[in-house]
């Protein structure tokens, strides 16, 4: 077995959460998610659609920046990737600034299609490599998106998981808090706690991410690479 | 509709044609960004706009925030992308100079639809409970009167901007501009008052009645005036033409962290362009 490297592990880890997705749409600049959603579907023999919004070779979309969020609202999005310069313990999304509004202390980009897409997609993955105090808050300063909304409110959608660059959580729609899924290799329960923000639950064992398959790794440096390489030509020559 | 139908405008009366204090709506970054045009704005001084962004920009609205051009931001965001944050647009939401309008991406383009339409607002779901929404009291949350349950529902004002301005691919001697897949230009340009593009190329021809382009193509009848601006889009993208100069942003992303960083870029690279 060849040895593998932590952006392998990680598309695989996100390319395992959207197993029987039909849709599965990504942010432009997020090179290991949509790594993931083109070995999900390249896994799936093309039953997964991988939509890398940007992307010119690999959007199935001609009709303009509405038909994304259209579809969304249609429930013909599945999986949806979100980042967030804060993400909290109720899995609640700040991607606007920290500190006071609208003023803040340290500004973001905006929201772009989070208030929306977190709604409306079933299986929202957040995705951060960076796992620190400073992303992963108490309480995040402002909220791009919510975790959960009041019954009554049209909501199919919301968290899945998130996943760090120290761990995999899944998110519990009935308690609102994320629970402990794995620690990726050389990680501990009680560095990944320090470096958390929130409180979240943990099961009774905790298990290790487990490496990528033998046959991923084959398709990501075969096949994939030329595909991805197009959409990102840095994070390929990185690798 | 063009001044006679036989002749394009300058980039610089294109320029002039942009009201101070006017609702300025600009595509996204790759959605046919008219660079050319912006700088042209910067050169004749433009203030106040009040700038949307359909939904988001980058270069663009930060080029136009740092020169002083923008009262208003009314965004899905502002980014650089993998360049980074926009460095002006940060310093002016950070201090307070610019006020900022946060919306969402959706949002944006459901208040031009409804404006496309002359409908009085839109209709959306998700976004009730965000402090997007709570921060906005322009929109109304109103319960589904087709709904025999309780179901909240979001309703957006129309967005009617003064001008849309653009840089299409092609452009006619008929006015017609040739946007190919930019549908942002197409929701842009049917909802404003009017129109303005710079264009790529000069098509021979007439693009509305070529079967070929018709779709993509946004009519004369929307367009206030065109003109042409080869590699107009520089130094972003303009697909299928040209890609990004990647080198020159990059660098900008750098000097734009200063404000005598950012004084050096626009002496050089807009006061001092010749048009």
């Amino acid at each position: 077995m060849t040895a593998w490297n932590r952006e392998e592990a990680l598309i695989c880890v996100l390319a395992d959460m959207m197993q029987g997705a039909r849709g599965v749409a990504v942010g432009a600049t997020s090179p290991i998610p949509a790594s993931a959603a083109l070995l999900a579907q390249a896994r799936s023999g093309g039953r997964t659609k991988a939509m890398i919004l940007g992307g010119v070779q690999h959007g199935p979309f001609n009709d303009g920046g509405p038909e994304l969020f259209d579809r969304a609202a249609q429930g013909r999005i599945d999986v949806f990737f979100l980042g967030g310069g804060q993400i909290d313990g109720e899995g609640n999304v700040n991607l606007v600034g920290t500190g006071p509004y609208p003023r803040a202390d340290a500004r973001f980009p905006g929201n772009f299609g989070a208030p929306y897409l977190y709604f409306l997609v079933p299986r929202v993955i957040l995705f951060r490599e960076e796992h620190s105090k400073r992303v992963l808050v108490p309480k995040v300063d402002f909220v791009s998106a919510p975790g959960s909304s009041p019954d009554g409110l049209h909501r199919p959608g919301g968290p899945h998981a998130l996943v760090t660059g120290r761990a995999v959580f899944l998110f519990d729609r009935g308690a609102r808090r994320f629970r402990l899924q794995s620690l990726h290799p050389g990680e501990t329960l009680a560095g990944v706690r320090d470096e958390t923000g929130f409180t979240f639950d943990v099961p009774d064992e905790v298990t290790e991410t487990p490496p990528p398959a033998a046959d991923d790794l084959v398709l990501l440096r075969g096949p994939m690479r030329d595909q991805i390489g197009e959409i990102y030509p840095e994070f390929v020559a990185g690798r | 509709m063009m001044t006679d139908g036989t002749g394009f405008s300058s980039i610089e009366d294109l320029a002039a044609r942009v009201p101070d204090a006017c609702l300025l709506a600009v595509p996204k970054d790759e959605g046919g960004v008219s660079m050319a045009a912006t700088r042209a704005l910067i050169r004749r001084g433009v203030h106040d706009l009040h700038l949307l962004c359909v939904p988001t920009s980058g270069l663009q609205a930060d080029l136009l925030i740092g020169a002083g051009c923008v009262a208003t931001i009314e965004c899905g965001a502002v980014t650089l992308d993998e360049f980074g944050l926009a460095p002006r647009f940060r310093d002016a939401v950070q201090s307070g100079s610019v006020r900022i309008i946060d919306s969402t991406c959706p949002a944006i383009y459901a208040a031009l639809q409804a404006s496309e339409k002359g409908s009085p607002f839109a209709a959306l779901r998700g976004i009730i409970g965000s402090d997007v929404e709570r921060q906005r009291d322009d929109w109304k949350i109103i319960e589904n009167p087709f709904a025999s349950t309780p179901d909240p529902v979001l309703l957006l004002p129309a967005i009617q901007p003064d001008i849309a301005l653009f840089h299409a691919r092609l452009g006619d001697r008929h006015g017609n501009v040739w946007i190919g897949n930019k549908r942002e230009c197409v929701i842009a340009a049917h909802a404003a008052k009017t129109a303005l593009a710079t264009f790529e190329a000069e098509f021979d021809g007439n693009l509305v009645a070529d079967e070929r382009y018709a779709a993509g193509t946004i009519a004369g009848v929307y367009m206030e005036a065109t003109a042409l601006a080869p590699k107009g889009a520089w130094p972003l993208a303009l697909p299928g033409y040209y890609g990004r100069d990647s080198d020159h942003l990059r660098a900008y992303a750098k000097a734009g962290r200063s404000a005598d960083g950012f004084a050096a870029y626009l002496a050089e690279h807009v006061i001092g362009e010749t048009p």
